[in-house]
């Protein structure tokens, strides 16, 4: 990308917009940040790249005020600053987009903007000078929308917006794009380019690399709460960053090549489901099969029925008839969770805390949760705890969880090697078919591959496998067959590797949350399938 | 200089078996301060409570037949508050497991064998759990909160109770008071067993904490029980129906009531009368957490709690404390019990401002 934000990035007279020195934050037992250097010139896109617990938010909430630093120095425009609150980051000039937004789903988006606000201006003023920068940027909003109507796209929107307002000369953007469709991450990058070029400094927190080549002009990578190096991405490949990033080399996913499938092991036929509560997404007519070995991935964005799809899969809601959800031959669609593990049906949800493991329980106990009849804990009509125990130990070492042993609490690991112990959990229980979320949701690199090398290893063993996520790149790595799910419905099945990214975007809705749109869409889909 | 509460990573064990000494001790420390300050001896009300009932021996009956009924009731409690299902209504259960069992001594009043004893007691079983039947119908079905159903059917029960031996199962020969006819001697049980100075109700209550231990502690059932309350999601995911478990801890939870409710009367009572009702069934929610929910602790918990019954009566007697004294001691721990668990998960660190070290512009803006 050339642009007029090189003139700007280039001019070193000028004194940096922000600059670290030596900053440093310890919390109780993980030094977060070790002495971190970076400058971040005006107008200059700056990528913070890192995997996950490399201190990257940390740093990111020492510059926006919510935490201050043990050591080290903050600079603004040359000038030594102390930023005690967000508050006082605001009227520095520092805005900031959450990666989790903070909106009142029932409100306006002129309403949620207005309660985000540090001073009091009508609503009519306010309306207009959102409006002069909704048109300034080329964004699309409506300030009338209720935001419950709206799509993630937009809904990130409002956060810009409200960060916006402030005429900010250094935007923080915390992983903005990890919840939009190709499409609408382009309208975003139209965003950044154009504030870019009109001086304020860009600080793009990611750990999606073909994103940092297409956007930053430098980029700062951490490793372990340290520096590591600081690299022109233009200048870069995907693979010599993501290196940096972890400090190893990377590990390709190993799969036999040309592997062949068996029979039918798992399949929806006609699946459907009504909408629970306000905010929930209906089922349609929902129907895919998937072969022993294959791995089909279900792309979407976030909220389009993935939980709902998930839950009647592992059997937490039931179907309306048994033969709804068929597994090697057998309806299946009106047994329970217990009843569907029993007949070789895994099932691993989004959601670690709470839903897939339970953090005051131990590992033993959150073994039990889903293996006991499985991997024969009863004896007797009591749980037998040795076994339990056994079994867990043997999930940790088989899949390397760094954990004191089975009885550390789920909640004393880390969210990746929690995550790990899940994966684990239902993979060696050797089932006929294997349905997961996110697998590798906020876990590192190395851990990551790790859990996809078993997932790829578990379906050459003949076990059908279905993996939901919203990361695109993830699915098209490893998977075989892709179905994208919009709306509560499927798409039909595609094969990886005959598909292109435009067209699975399409499917994703880069038009969802404008109604028209969508009509024109559907029916442009109809009229050619894809 | 400010004080914080540091999530800690784990749930500290320690804590969790020393808070509820530690609520107990603050209990007689602030009970023995507050006495004082409004004219009594303090530090003496405190001794006859908690330590005489414990040094006289000719107090201990007394202390194991009131342990009996409030170990039998917590124990059921425990279930239910583990799966966050909360039955305050245990007190209603108590009297409709008493009035059931009398009801089979009504029946039976000119029969003889050693066969109605146990009907009397599966009967009070089976009427303490037909009483949290409703509040488990109400909640499964139309989402009617347990609390305040269970909790007005209280009142029901003491009506019934009410009706009862004022009406239809009024003794003939009871000078017209409001009381059944006295059991037979195939209706009663003895007060002390085997030569010790213990109730038959607290011999069952010991041995039925170690089988809701193991069944807490073993069983697929106690590990739902443990989910469930833990984590909704995480019960459904792992097969367990959370309307399932609604009434299954309401019924065990009213049937131990039930068998609590039926043992006192057949073992102190001999009879029903409108003194029966003594606030176990609510004394117990206390013991079910000061025991923290576990069927061991709640045997120690009862026992704890039928000493501040015997003692405040010796209070009473002896300092001249108010008749309502053993109620504040009791409620005094529940709540310093509840509000010390907030040491399980965190701990008290003290903060001291940093100096700063480099002279900096500060910001516009408050200062923290």
């Amino acid at each position: 990308m050339a642009g007029p934000t090189d003139a700007l990035a280039k001019n070193s007279s000028a004194p940096p917009r922000l600059e670290l020195r030596g900053v440093t934050k310890r919390f109780p037992g993980v030094l977060a940040n070790d002495n971190v250097s970076l400058t971040v010139k005006p107008g200059e896109v700056h990528a913070l790249l890192g995997e996950n617990g490399a201190g990257k938010s940390t740093l990111v909430k020492m510059i926006y005020g919510i935490l201050a630093p043990d050591a080290g120095e903050v600079l603004w425009n040359g000038q030594p600053v102390k930023i005690p609150n967000p508050r006082a980051a605001r009227k520095l000039g520092v805005g900031m987009v959450f990666q989790h937004f903070s909106l009142f789903e029932a409100l306006t988006v002129l309403e949620n903007i207005a309660l985000g606000l540090d001073s009091k201006a009508s609503q009519r003023e306010l309306e207009a000078e959102i409006r002069r920068v909704l048109d300034l940027y080329g964004l699309k909003l409506d300030p009338k929308r209720i935001v419950s109507t709206l799509s993630v796209g937009e809904r990130q929107r409002i956060e810009i917006v409200r960060a916006l307002l402030l005429n900010p000369s250094l935007l923080i953007m915390d992983e903005p794009t990890s919840v939009l469709t190709p499409q609408e991450v382009e309208q975003l990058f139209e965003t950044l380019r154009k504030l870019a070029a009109g001086g304020c400094s860009i600080l793009y927190i990611s750990h999606k690399l073909h994103e940092i080549i297409a956007l930053c002009d430098v980029a700062t990578i951490l490793r372990g709460g340290k520096f590591v190096a600081e690299c022109d991405p233009k200048k870069e490949t995907s693979k010599s960053m993501a290196e940096l990033m972890i400090g190893a080399n990377l590990k390709e996913i190993a799969r036999p090549a040309g592997r062949a499938f068996g029979e039918e092991k798992f399949a929806a036929r006609g699946l459907s489901l009504a909408k629970h509560g306000d905010f929930g997404v209906a089922l349609r007519d929902i129907s895919f099969s998937v072969r022993a070995g294959e791995i089909l991935g279900v792309a979407g964005v976030a909220g389009n029925g993935q939980n709902e799809f998930m839950e009647s899969l592992s059997g937490e809601t039931l179907a309306a008839t048994p033969d709804a959800i068929v597994m090697a031959g057998a309806p299946i669609g009106r047994f329970g969770p217990t009843e569907r593990r029993a007949r070789g049906l895994c099932a691993v949800p989004e959601e670690r805390n709470g839903h897939a493991a339970v953090g005051d329980f131990t590992l033993a106990e959150n073994g039990e949760l889903t293996a006991r009849r499985r991997m024969g804990f009863m004896q007797g009509g009591l749980i037998n705890a040795s076994r339990a125990s056994a079994y867990a130990d043997k999930v940790i070492k088989t899949f390397a969880v760094k954990a004191l042993g089975p009885r550390s609490t789920a909640g004393s690991l880390s969210g990746g090697n929690l995550q790990k112990f899940i994966m684990g959990r239902e993979i060696l229980q050797e089932p006929t078919a294997l349905v997961v979320s996110q697998p590798t949701w906020g876990v590192d690199a190395g851990a990551a591959g790790a859990i996809r090398q078993a997932i790829v290893d578990l379906a050459g063993r003949g076990c059908a496998v279905i993996v939901v996520s919203q990361d695109l790149d993830e699915l098209l790595e490893f998977c075989d067959s892709l179905v994208v799910i919009n709306l509560g419905s499927l798409s039909r099945v595609m094969k990886v590797g005959e598909v292109s990214i435009e067209e699975i975007g399409l499917l994703m809705g880069g038009v969802h949350g404008d109604p028209e749109a969508t009509v024109v869409m559907t029916e442009h889909l109809h009229a050619h399938p894809i | 200089m400010r004080i914080r509460f540091e999530k800690r990573r784990e749930p500290s064990k320690l804590m969790q078996a020393v808070t509820p000494v530690v609520a107990v001790l603050l209990t007689m420390v602030i009970g023995a301060v507050i006495f004082e300050a409004i004219g009594y001896d303090g530090p003496r009300a405190v001794k006859e409570i908690f330590f005489t009932p414990i040094t006289a021996s000719y107090k201990w009956p007394d202390v194991a037949r009131r342990a009996a009924p409030l170990i039998l009731i917590a124990l059921g409690l425990c279930m239910g508050n583990r799966a966050k299902v909360w039955n305050i209504g245990a007190e209603g259960q108590y009297i409709v497991g008493a009035l059931a069992g009398a009801g089979v001594a009504y029946f039976t009043e000119n029969l003889q064998g050693p066969w109605i004893i146990p009907l009397m007691v599966l009967a009070g079983i089976a009427g303490g759990a037909l009483w949290a039947a409703i509040p488990a119908f109400l909640k499964t079905r139309y989402r009617v909160n347990e609390i305040l159903s269970s909790l007005m059917l209280v009142y029901v029960a003491l009506q019934l109770l009410n009706y009862l031996v004022t009406g239809p199962w009024k003794d003939p020969n009871g000078h017209n008071f409001p009381q059944s006819a006295p059991f037979t001697q195939w209706q009663s049980l003895p007060k002390m067993l085997w030569g010790t100075p213990f109730p038959p109700g607290l011999f069952i209550a010991f041995l039925l904490s170690v089988v809701f231990w193991i069944v807490m502690s073993r069983s697929e059932f106690g590990l739902g029980v443990r989910v469930v309350g833990e984590a909704p999601k995480a019960a459904k995911y792992a097969g367990y129906d959370a309307d399932d478990m609604i009434w299954r801890t309401l019924l065990i939870s009213g049937g131990m009531a039930g068998l609590a409710g039926v043992l006192e009367a057949a073992t102190q009572g001999g009879q029903l009368n409108l003194g029966f009702p003594s606030g176990y069934g609510f004394t117990a929610i206390i013991v079910s957490f000061l025991g923290r929910l576990h069927p061991l602790g709640a045997v120690v918990a009862g026992i704890v709690l039928a000493i501040t019954y015997v003692g405040g009566q010796v209070a009473q007697t002896v300092v001249h404390v108010p008749n309502a004294t053993a109620g504040i001691f009791q409620a005094m721990m529940l709540f310093l019990i509840l509000a010390s668990d907030v040491l399980v998960r965190r701990r008290i660190r003290i903060v001291r401002p940093q100096p700063s070290a480099q002279p900096a512009v500060q910001v516009a803006g408050s200062a923290m």
